[in-house]
């Protein structure tokens, strides 16, 4: 009788079936644990700059918050208007931006389209070196080496200004437009370049006229994602762009963005529980809001391409 | 299939059976060769996709070249519009000529070639723009602003390549909203309005349903008159359906060329009696 044989196999095994599965159970739990503690820190930091931008605005209105226009909650009189922070913040986005998008897209198209294998091989690389230069020496330099530049060319900045922020920022987000805009403009397919040059287009208008387009929308992505890298940086602006609140447009000014105050507060002798320090939850939460929305709206539109082409 | 029309035999000539490159097919013969190709050799890198090609194509028939896969039919094919220049480390020896023109001479103007020679892939390559800027692109390329004239062109190709009706009204619509079908005779409408003298179709019916198949074969045979049609197919009764010449491939040798009918009925090699029979391939 086979059948009852392999029942008794089956019997004699439940030991070590146990065992088996008491592991398996095991491993579980640990992996779960992994996934569980990333998933509690996001939720606990999202609560905890929740819970003390509340206590913030129970001794200051949302609407004076977001409409104020002077912001200077250490000395008196106090004034909490978050438009010169975010005036700082929008400044250094803007103006990195405007260095970091032609050169990005110029060195992606470069690289995907006309750049030999080779150079590919080299430039690819040293973009990723790029990429691991710690924001600090960023700032430092920007300080130490374009700064006394732009004062130089215009003997009217001053030592700290917005300008050098916003190079070295636009180098640093570079990697970000150049890797990305690369991807998607390698992806579109050879199919739609043949075609394009067996009806007699030049590289160029293959380039601008079909491969650009067909990639324009991870393309935008790149530029939301490397705005947003702008927008939460740190340690460059608070560095080089000085810290000094002001509603202004001009490039050559001492500013500060949303991160360096919350940089000046969190090491300065502003005492816990204040106030003045439940300040930087509010700036925080504000600054999460809006990379959050940046970082959704380009994963929104990363994903579409990738259906497109899959 | 009740009222199944018999289906009409485009005849050409046969000829006397011969041997296979001496071949002298009278018709076909007389006509002006649009595209010759003189002794070619092919290599990717080290590897040699063609041996010594030499075939001539009359003006204004379609001529098929056939054969099982890997046999260098397609790679012959992008050389006659030089597609091949875009693929690294490949190269060509001996003379393809369009009009008596070497076109791998140097100094040959390669944008200007494409725009004579056209092409049509085997996969449906619309660009994701609208169906009258697909249509519309190859002249803008070529210079063409002017919106009349390339309403003009973008209706006369459309008519051509059958499709004018069904996107009459909505021009503007994503390309990509057309059925296969349709993207691929919106693919020839494009081709044909660089108004090319020579028409390369890459099995171009190859991922389509019969009746779309039917469709672009009909188109074909309509566009010979006023095309020169190279076309690779692995659908030999496509073959004999729409080609007056055929070419028979085999491991990058051309093994035979001559008439279609007389290539079916009576072909003068055992491997391509073979091949056309079913028997490998």
């Amino acid at each position: 009788m086979p059948q009852i044989a392999a029942t008794e196999v089956l019997i004699a095994s439940r030991g070590r079936c146990n065992l088996r599965t008491v592991f398996e159970g095991i491993l579980h739990a640990v992996l779960l644990a992994c996934a569980v503690v990333s998933i509690i820190t996001t939720v606990g930091i999202v609560l905890v700059l929740l819970l003390e931008s509340l206590q913030f605005f129970r001794d200051v209105s949302v609407w004076e918050f977001l409409t104020g226009t002077k912001w200077s909650p250490l000395l008196k009189p106090q004034h909490f208007g978050i438009l010169p922070l975010f005036c700082g913040t929008f400044l250094v986005a803007a103006g990195s931006s405007v260095i970091a998008i032609p050169i990005g897209l110029g060195t992606a198209i470069f690289l995907s389209e006309y750049a030999p294998p080779v150079v590919r091989d080299i430039v690819k690389p040293l973009l990723e070196v790029l990429a691991g230069i710690p924001s600090v020496v960023f700032g430092y330099l920007a300080v130490v080496f374009v700064s006394p530049i732009i004062k130089e060319l215009f003997p009217s900045a001053e030592v700290f200004n917005a300008a050098s922020a916003c190079i070295v920022v636009g180098f640093m987000i570079l990697p970000t437009i150049v890797s990305l805009s690369e991807d998607v403009l390698r992806s579109v397919p050879r199919s739609l370049r043949e075609a394009a040059y067996a009806l007699g287009a030049t590289k160029l208008d293959v380039t601008v006229g079909v491969v650009v387009p067909a990639a324009m929308s991870g393309i935008m992505a790149s530029f939301l994602l490397a705005i947003a890298r702008a927008v939460g940086e740190t340690m460059a602006v608070t560095l080089a762009a000085g810290a000094t609140p002001k509603l202004t447009l001009s490039f050559f000014e001492s500013i500060q963005t949303m991160t360096a105050y919350i940089v000046q507060v969190s090491q300065g002798d502003t005492p816990a529980g204040t106030l003045e320090y439940r300040t930087i939850f509010a700036v925080g939460l504000t600054l999460f809001i809006f990379t959050l929305s940046l970082n959704v709206v380009a994963q929104w539109i990363l994903n579409r391409v990738r259906e497109k082409y899959e | 299939m009740s009222e199944a029309a018999p289906i009409p035999l485009r005849v050409t000539t046969p000829t006397v059976r011969q041997p296979a490159v001496a071949r002298n097919v009278t018709e076909l013969s007389e006509r002006a060769k649009k595209v010759a190709a003189i002794d070619v050799d092919f290599f990717y890198g080290t590897h040699q996709a063609l041996h010594g090609i030499s075939l001539e194509v009359p003006e204004n028939c379609v001529t098929a070249l056939i054969g099982p896969s890997g046999c260098g039919k397609s790679t012959f094919l992008r050389c006659l519009n030089r597609m091949n220049d875009m693929i690294d480390e490949t190269a060509l020896k001996g003379q393809i000529l369009l009009d008596g023109i070497d076109i791998y001479q140097r100094g040959t103007d390669v944008v200007e070639l494409r725009k004579r020679v056209g092409m049509v892939f085997q996969k449906s390559n619309p660009f994701p723009k609208s169906i009258y800027e697909n249509v519309a692109y190859g002249p803008r390329v070529a210079g063409i602003k002017k919106r009349a004239v390339l309403d003009e062109i973008v209706e006369k190709c459309l008519q051509q390549s059958a499709l004018w009706d069904e996107v009459e009204n909505r021009l503007d619509d994503s390309a990509l909203q057309l059925s296969g079908g349709q993207q691929q005779r919106l693919c020839i409408a494009r081709a044909l309005a660089t108004n090319p003298d020579v028409l390369l179709m890459d099995e171009p019916a190859s991922a389509l349903d019969p009746k779309s198949t039917a469709a672009i074969e009909d188109l074909i045979f309509e566009l010979k008159s006023n095309y020169t049609i190279v076309i690779v197919t692995h659908n030999m009764q496509q073959a004999a359906r729409v080609s007056d010449q055929t070419a028979f491939f085999y491991e990058g040798h051309l093994v035979e060329v001559g008439s279609t009918t007389d290539m079916f009925t009576n072909p003068g090699e055992k491997k391509t009696e073979d091949y056309i029979t079913g028997r490998f391939g």
